[in-house]
């Protein structure tokens, strides 16, 4: 029985999202909200049990339907994959309760979209094939689609078809890269095609290094990284808090892929294609961070800079998977959900005070009405976090990243990691100036400049704003408390993701293990 | 056979970016629907390209890639042409949306000559 624990993270959300759709004929949004959460705790339940199955150290390979691996499709379990299954589930937990708080009336079929956008998301991280990457990613997209258009107008369409187009796109890309390399090396399994990447005739090298370089541009796509990331500040900063918050873990699938084939496919005994591609994608994950070091500078709504904090943190991963030095990615791999749930707060803070200032919305315009003190203090807590100051995981984070950096990289990705950091400290604390502190009205501020204390009595927050619900500011809360228990566990935190990078450099034992996993009923 | 394949992938990937880039809604949508024939071509035409040979199994043939059609990459066109569609069919709504909403059919939902509808944060400080 627990052999196929490996299939519950795809079937299990869903099972839920095809109950809920038929729910939701016939049922208030009331019992699909219980339905939501009882699917969300079974999940959470499974992916806890599978982090502990994968933190022993082995990979456990599933093969669907009792097929070879070379012919079947299989899904695979290690420290790496459980890692961000359960980012996924514990992120999907704040957003689910910031979506309860009110969102889910509004929008059409928001659980079922939002359980089909789990299964896709923990099915891309947990296949060990390309091709249902490739399906995967699309089942993530559609309901990205769904959750990202349902309910919108006006500009948040523009801005959607942007997005779907764009994607659409790279999913095209996508598949001729699969088509070439299945013409290539005859075969899709990412065991497999590491095996026979090592013995491409010198011949055929050119042809296969453009079918890699195609298969990464597509990840890099996804990852947002710089050129290809026209698409993300738009659309995240335009759709639905909850949304936003959810959507920050799908960059992270495109990083999840780089990092994937950077270890497997193009690890050291690779042959012609060892270290493939990795000085490009540091030098162009160092250009995307500071590119969101200063979008987050430049960004005239509180959105659009939570948006530049994701696009700077896929830099900073970049740079910490394309360096491929077992501390550097076990840096990255604890930056990374620890950036997830920051950007996430981020959006949600944004959310409740573009509600609480009323019709100034979220821009940084020092205006009335004063916010309350406590989204005052959210807002500090996330930005600490976010920027990379101690004491919060964030610092850990960059800290270890800078640490494990080998001594001829120092110069330029010290400079890229603290520059962008510096860049960020600085949007983000005027922004908190403005949004927190100079709380007159716009007409007094003609002197402007010299930082005014902060407002000593506010008036109470214009009547107006629609109220902020207590499960909005929890779903927050929830957030930070991540980053704080991520702070205070960082040593197990840090042993499991140093572990999962040690098993990440050895792909030999991955492919023997994929390749070792015959088939129980069925004779080969 | 191999010519004809290659070129008219080539036709098909070279029209369908330059409709793509005409940045209106409906040749977009055209645009996107011509790459994904192409892709369906290359993906298809991945298995080499074989003429009058079946990708099931028969008794009494030896069961080697000469004497059959590979199979997957016919599986694989399949799986890419149903995606294709369900995603042509989600711009096709989204892009009568932005007609509707917007009153526009250029993808940024206005016409470049003209300015925009105010954005939200143009407001100046």
């Amino acid at each position: 029985m627990m052999q196929h624990l490996v299939l519950a993270p795809i079937v299990l959300p869903l099972l839920t999202g095809a109950i809920l759709l038929l729910l939701e004929r016939r049922h208030d949004v009331r019992v699909l909200r219980v339905g939501a959460w009882i699917g969300l705790a079974l999940l959470l339940a499974v992916s806890v049990a599978l982090l502990a199955q994968a933190a022993r150290g082995d990979i456990t390979v599933y093969l669907l339907g009792d097929w070879p691996s070379r012919l079947g499709i299989v899904l695979m379990l290690d420290r790496l994959n459980a890692l961000m299954v359960l980012t996924t589930t514990l992120l999907a937990i704040p957003a689910l309760m910031y979506a309860c708080a009110g969102w889910d009336r509004r929008a059409l079929h928001f659980h079922a979209l939002f359980q089909i956008q789990l299964m896709g998301l923990n099915g891309a991280f947990l296949t060990g094939d390309i091709f249902n990457l490739f399906v995967f990613f699309e089942v993530m997209l559609i309901a990205s689609y769904g959750l990202l258009l349902s309910g919108a107008r006006g500009e948040r369409i523009s801005a959607g078809m942007h997005y779907v187009v764009f994607n659409i796109a790279a999913s095209t890309l996508f598949l001729i890269a699969l088509g070439l390399v299945y013409g290539m090396f005859g075969t899709l399994n990412m065991a497999e095609l590491a095996m026979r990447i090592r013995e491409v005739a010198p011949e055929d090298v050119a042809l296969a290094r453009a079918t890699c370089g195609l298969l990464l541009v597509v990840f890099c796509a996804k990852a947002a990284m710089l050129p290809m990331y026209l698409w993300l500040p738009e659309t995240y900063a335009r759709a639905p808090a909850a949304v936003a918050a959810l959507f920050t873990i799908m960059t992270k699938v495109g990083l999840y892929a780089v990092l994937r084939t950077g270890t497997l496919l193009f690890g050291e005994g690779a042959g012609a294609f060892a270290g493939f591609a990795r000085d490009t994608l540091l030098v162009f994950g160092m250009v995307t961070m500071l590119l969101g070091g200063l979008g987050v500078v430049g960004a005239l709504r509180l959105r659009i800079s939570a948006a530049y904090l994701v696009l700077l943190s896929s830099g900073t991963l970049f740079v910490a998977f394309a360096l491929a030095q077992p501390g550097t990615i076990a840096a990255g791999l604890y930056y990374l959900p620890h950036s997830c749930f920051a950007a996430a707060a981020m959006f949600l803070i944004a959310h409740i005070v573009q509600r609480e200032r009323g019709h100034v919305g979220d821009r940084v315009l020092p205006a009335a009405p004063p916010m309350p003190r406590l989204t005052g203090l959210l807002y500090l807590l996330v930005a600490i976090s976010a920027v990379g100051l101690p004491p919060l995981s964030g610092f850990i984070g960059k800290f270890l990243l800078l640490a494990a950096v080998p001594p001829e990289d120092t110069g330029w990705v010290y400079a890229a990691v603290l520059g962008s950091g510096l860049l960020a400290l600085v949007g983000l604390s005027r922004t908190g100036t403005r949004l927190f502190w100079r709380t007159t009205e716009i007409d007094d501020e003609v002197d402007g400049g010299d930082g005014d204390a902060p407002a000593a009595a506010p008036p109470p927050p214009a009547q107006d704003a629609p109220k902020v619900r207590g499960l909005e500011i929890a779903a927050t809360l929830v957030l930070i408390g991540y980053g704080v228990a991520m702070t205070v566990a960082a040593a197990p935190i840090l042993r499991y993701t140093s572990a999962a990078a040690t098993q990440l450099l050895s792909p030999d034992d991955y492919v023997r293990d994929v390749r070792g996993t015959t088939p129980q009923i069925r004779e080969p | 056979m191999e010519f004809a394949i290659a070129s008219g992938v080539g036709v098909l990937v070279a029209s369908g970016i330059y409709l793509l880039l005409r940045a209106r809604t409906f040749d977009v949508i055209l645009g996107l629907t011509l790459l994904s024939y192409a892709t369906n071509l290359l993906i298809f035409s991945s298995g080499r390209a074989v003429v009058g040979k079946p990708p099931v199994l028969h008794a009494g043939v030896d069961p080697t890639l000469a004497n059959y059609a590979d199979p997957l990459p016919q599986a694989l066109v399949l799986t890419a042409i149903v995606i294709a569609f369900a995603m042509t069919a989600v711009t096709v709504v989204v892009a009568m949306r932005n007609h509707a909403d917007l009153h526009s059919d250029h993808v940024d939902g206005h016409e470049p000559e003209t300015p925009g509808p105010k954005r939200d944060g143009d407001v100046q400080a």
